[in-house]
């Protein structure tokens, strides 16, 4: 393993090495990626004495024309280096789950920097703002607005404008002046900067930065609601950031003498413009991207391409017209996710969700590279061990403090309170990133004189969030978590107690609606349902979303009506109670699979009470190594391992516990939402056997059809308007399940469950209330559960 | 305010309804909300089709077992009185308010007894409850299984399920009689805290 690794490492180096060495020789002079003019390659080629070309006569037949490619090879060259640096760091798992990737690449970073600088002897390669800003921050922030999850973000929203806005204004006051106090105390020594510039050097310090937090939180899994605040903080602080740098870029051009009342009020100002303004950009280019992906039925090759172009127009927009460009690719994204997804076609979707996780992975690996090349050079190294350990002290102290303080207020307001280990981690986890170090690079030498050692000081501010705190974060947290909670072992009521709680949480909520902003979600849902869905989507996306419900149903429908036939065929439907028989399908479809496992089963075990394992297999679905495995302990080990260990692995996860992992580097579909559904269909089709159960059992039966008639036809359909907001969940957030623009995928996602439909051992246990009984009195109860069943059920009447 | 107020004078019994449940007039007023617009017919019931019609339930494994919760065994619907008495038990036990000993015990205490007014029940009596279906007063090996069944993943299989189950009840079972009583129900969850868990914040 370390072969390899020494082996990669020295391979990329001696590669470099070798292009620059090659570069070198062929040019005289630096090079800062200027590009010569094509009609000059004849006199450089002449000029590199390397005896190239020639501007004799004869044909040369093949010539060395390194300046013809120099710009596009050296930037190829770059993703390349990026991505094998990314290969290395992944080469060890074990590694990156202790250091996360973002400091590793740091280092590789540094090496190469290092390398670089002796080769040529100054820093050729430094991250610019211009690319950083341009080519390199965007797609990083598409990705992050595009796979936003948008319920949960909305829903805490005031949280985190709260700390987005007044959190970033403290750290960026109290950082500037905390800094002025010092200096001015004669901490610093003697430095040519003056209060304005400090508060500056304060604002673009103290925003946490996007790129940093997910690659450190990736690693470490908090909970949902504590990383949606920090990342949404670390978003939407560059409308504050933005407004903040140019209002005292501009006082600091001004001098200090031009303030007065006026130009503050112009700051606040400017600020509302800013980030609304921003905001407002997004969302038109947002509703550009859903317009034109509704019309692109007949070309659905070029849709991937307009959700690009148009997310980085609207950051170019926003950047012209001095708003903040991350706001508004924010928005774009957060906005049109919902319709793109519903209008493109599946390919479509999967390409987008791929490409923006490629682009943006790739974009964050450059970046943390060229942190590190960008270190190596002497050229910007002041050290002002004042100022430097200064600033490293406040930014983190009044990070603590004003995390807590606004935490405080905000519990008071809040539903669910931000507990003290939350607040913790939010405060330790305000990573500082390539951001600021874009920002502190953009600053004028002329009016600042100290550039230099603000440039300094961000790299290592930088590298002390994202190498140390981000190495440390993990730690603390298990240390933390550790503390509070109680290990003890459950016993096994306990635990299943624990989880129908869980669940019968979740249940409550549901039925006692949204809690908190219900009437204005109400408001917006009917607005978004009646006018944007109608604007926006296709039409067969809508109609697919509004009666993909009844789909199912009919599908469970035509199911239902088989079995009846089939029963009236037989003579009479006391086979639906009988497992085994239940799905020819089923047994050829699984059987094939099972061939190769089923020597050793059959030849080991029976099943404790000597139940045929046939029928034990019928009920076992796809995972089978799993259950394999099951089988054997239960032979060999203790009961009890078992049984606690089962209970492990396959209860159901109540969804408070279902987690909005943000991930960048994967894309996998969510186990979560295949166990939603799968406990979606159970219900339906308990349902139904319910109901088959009372229409097909035994004597009073026709009273039981006439009683329920009579209570089935007033009903309406049950896509109505107040479970709107719990309808957009099967749709907004399951995009690959439902979401699909049309009946076909539909149809397959209840098609493949017909297999997995095994009439159980379930169907003999069945509770006593449902069961057909004789007495009317008990039929009453029954006629609650069967009259769970949706409307379209109504037709269906043998 | 006005709307609340408004909103109040249409409630029958409101303040009894108050004084029993402890929610403030808010409180009521939204859940009255939710109740109207889960009561499409507007019939002033809520009957189990209108719960079925919240998707979100039928998400949950036990979900149907919950609403039929809310339906006391021989009724087929719910007024908007028992609708807020049987959330009333999943507020949190307000430990500001002050003890007022001529009040009736509020709802959501931890251990009220059986004998209480019917629809009166504990928190842990409604997880019994969902449990025990036919309402023998004991969860059978049978009654555990279907529950078992529902929360747990299609793999597993029966016989995995028989042997959790049986776990489960020689655990829980001091009487031996191969069911678990509310009491040793009642005793098998003393360590967990319940409170903190069921306890949904309503807005304050």
């Amino acid at each position: 393993m370390a072969c390899r690794t020494c082996l990669w490492l020295l391979g990329t180096t001696f590669f470099t090495c070798t292009v620059r060495l090659v570069v070198e020789g062929t040019e005289v002079g630096a090079t800062q990626g200027s590009q010569p003019e094509p009609g000059v390659v004849g006199s450089n080629h002449s000029q590199a004495g390397g005896g190239h070309g020639s501007s004799i006569s004869g044909i040369q037949i093949v010539t060395f024309k390194w300046h013809h490619v120099e710009a596009p090879y050296l930037i190829a060259l770059w993703i390349l280096v990026a991505g094998v640096s990314k290969m290395v760091v992944e080469l060890n798992h074990s590694l990156t789950s202790v250091i996360p990737e973002s400091a590793l690449l740091i280092l590789i970073g540094w090496i190469l920097g290092g390398i670089i600088y002796g080769a040529d002897k100054m820093q050729t390669f430094t991250l610019t703002p211009t690319v950083f800003f341009f080519y390199l921050l965007p797609q990083v922030i598409l990705d992050a607005g595009y796979f936003m999850p948008n319920k949960l973000f909305f829903s805490n929203m005031g949280a985190i404008l709260v700390y987005a806005v007044i959190g970033t204004c403290w750290n960026a006051a109290t950082v500037g002046l905390g800094l002025w106090g010092c200096w001015l105390g004669g901490a610093m020594g003697d430095i040519d900067i003056g209060l304005l510039q400090f508060l500056l050097f304060g604002s673009l310090i103290a925003a946490v930065d996007p790129v940093a937090v997910i690659a450190v939180f990736e690693e470490v899994h908090v909970n949902e609601v504590l990383f949606i605040m920090v990342f949404g903080e670390s978003l939407l602080n560059d409308g504050v950031t933005v407004v903040l740098f140019n209002v005292f870029d501009a006082f600091v051009s001004l001098g200090g003498a031009e303030i007065d009342a006026v130009e503050i009020i112009k700051g606040i100002i400017s600020f509302f413009v800013v980030a609304f303004g921003g905001s407002l950009v997004g969302i038109i280019f947002a509703l550009l991207i859903s317009l034109l992906t509704r019309c692109t039925k007949n070309i659905q090759i070029i849709e991937p391409g307009f959700i690009f172009i148009l997310g980085y127009l609207s950051y170019l927009t926003a950047e012209m017209l001095s708003l903040s460009a991350i706001l508004s690719i924010v928005f774009c994204g957060i906005c049109c996710q919902k319709y793109i997804n519903a209008n493109m076609d599946e390919r479509s979707v999967t390409t987008v969700r791929y490409v923006m996780k490629v682009f943006a992975n790739g974009s964050e690996t450059i970046i943390f590279v060229f942190l590190g090349i960008s270190a190596i050079d002497p050229a910007v190294w002041v050290w002002n061990t004042g100022f430097i350990l200064l600033t490293l002290l406040f930014i983190f102290v009044f990070r603590f403090i004003g995390v807590f303080l606004l935490t405080w207020i905000l519990n008071k307001y809040r539903l669910v309170p931000l507990e003290f280990i939350d607040q913790v981690v939010m405060s330790y986890g305000g990573l500082r990133g390539a951001v600021a170090y874009g920002l502190v690079a953009m600053l004028d030498e002329n009016k600042f004189k100290e550039k230099n050692l603000m440039v300094s000081t961000t790299l290592i501010v930088v590298y002390f969030t994202v190498m140390l705190q981000g190495i440390t974060m993990k730690p603390l947290v298990t240390w933390l978590k550790v503390k509070r909670a109680a290990v003890t072992e459950l016993t096994l009521a306990e635990k299943i107690q624990n989880r129908t709680f869980d669940h019968m949480l979740v249940a409550i909520e549901d039925i006692s609606g949204q809690i908190g902003h219900n009437y204005m979600r109400d408001k917006w849902h009917n607005f978004e349902e009646r006018w944007l869905c109608w604007f926006l989507m296709k039409p067969s996306a809508r109609k697919s979303r509004d009666y993909i419900f009844n789909i199912f149903h009919q599908l469970n429908l035509k199911d239902a009506m088989s079995y009846v036939k089939e029963g009236e065929r037989r003579g009479s439907l006391a086979f639906v109670r009988n497992e085994t028989k239940a799905d020819v399908d089923f047994n050829k479809k699984f059987r094939a699979s099972f061939s190769e496992i089923m020597p050793d089963i059959m030849a080991d075990n029976m099943g404790p009470d000597h139940v045929p394992l046939s029928s034990i297999l019928q009920d076992i679905v796809p995972s089978v190594c799993l259950v394999m495995h099951e089988q054997d302990l239960t032979m060999r080990e203790s009961e009890d391992f078992n049984a606690h260990h089962l209970l492990q692995q396959h209860l159901y996860r109540g969804r408070k516990q279902h987690r909005h992992r943000y991930s960048r580097s994967h894309l996998e579909t969510n186990r979560d939402e295949n166990e939603v559904q799968e406990i979606f269909q159970r219900t339906m089709r308990s349902r139904l056997e319910s109901f088959k159960s009372a229409k097909m059992g035994v004597a009073p039966a026709k009273k039981i059809q006439t009683k329920h008639q009579k209570k089935d036809k007033p009903q309406k359909m049950p896509n109505g308007n107040s479970s709107d907001k719990s309808k957009n969940h099967p749709y907004g957030d399951k995009d690959l399940e439902f979401s699909e623009g049309d009946c076909g995928s539909g149809d397959e996602a209840a098609g493949d469950l017909f297999p997995m439909r095994a009439y159980r051992v379930e169907a003999g246990i069945v509770n006593p209330a449902f069961m057909a009984e004789m007495d009317p009195m008990d039929n009453m109860q029954q006629i609650p559960h069967v009259a769970l069943l949706p409307q379209t059920l109504n037709s269906f009447d043998t | 305010m006005g709307s609340t107020n408004s909103t109040l004078s249409k409630i029958p019994n409101v303040e009894e309804l108050m004084q029993e449940t402890g929610f403030t007039p808010a409180h009521i007023v939204r859940l009255y909300d939710r109740f109207e617009a889960l009561d499409k017919e507007k019939t002033g019931h809520l009957r189990p089709q209108d719960f079925g019609a919240i998707n979100r339930l039928a998400m949950n494994p036990i979900g149907d077992r919950i609403i039929g919760a809310f339906f006391s065994p021989g009724q087929e619907t719910v007024d908007f009185h028992s609708f807020v008495r049987i959330l009333a038990h999943f507020r949190p036990a307000d430990k500001k308010r002050p003890k007022d000993p001529s009040m009736p015990e509020p709802v959501n205490s931890r251990t009220s007894k059986l004998k209480y007014p019917p629809l009166v029940f504990s928190l842990i009596s409604v997880a019994f409850q969902l449990y025990d279906q036919d309402k023998d007063g004991k969860i059978s090996r049978a009654e555990l299984l279907q529950v078992l069944r529902s929360m747990l993943e299609m793999q597993v299989t029966e016989e995995q399920l028989e042997s959790i189950a049986d776990r489960t009840i020689q655990e829980a079972d001091l009487d031996k009689d191969d069911a678990i009583s509310f009491e040793e129900f009642r005793k098998s969850l003393e360590k967990v805290n319940i409170d903190h868990k069921m306890s949904i914040r309503f807005l304050r």
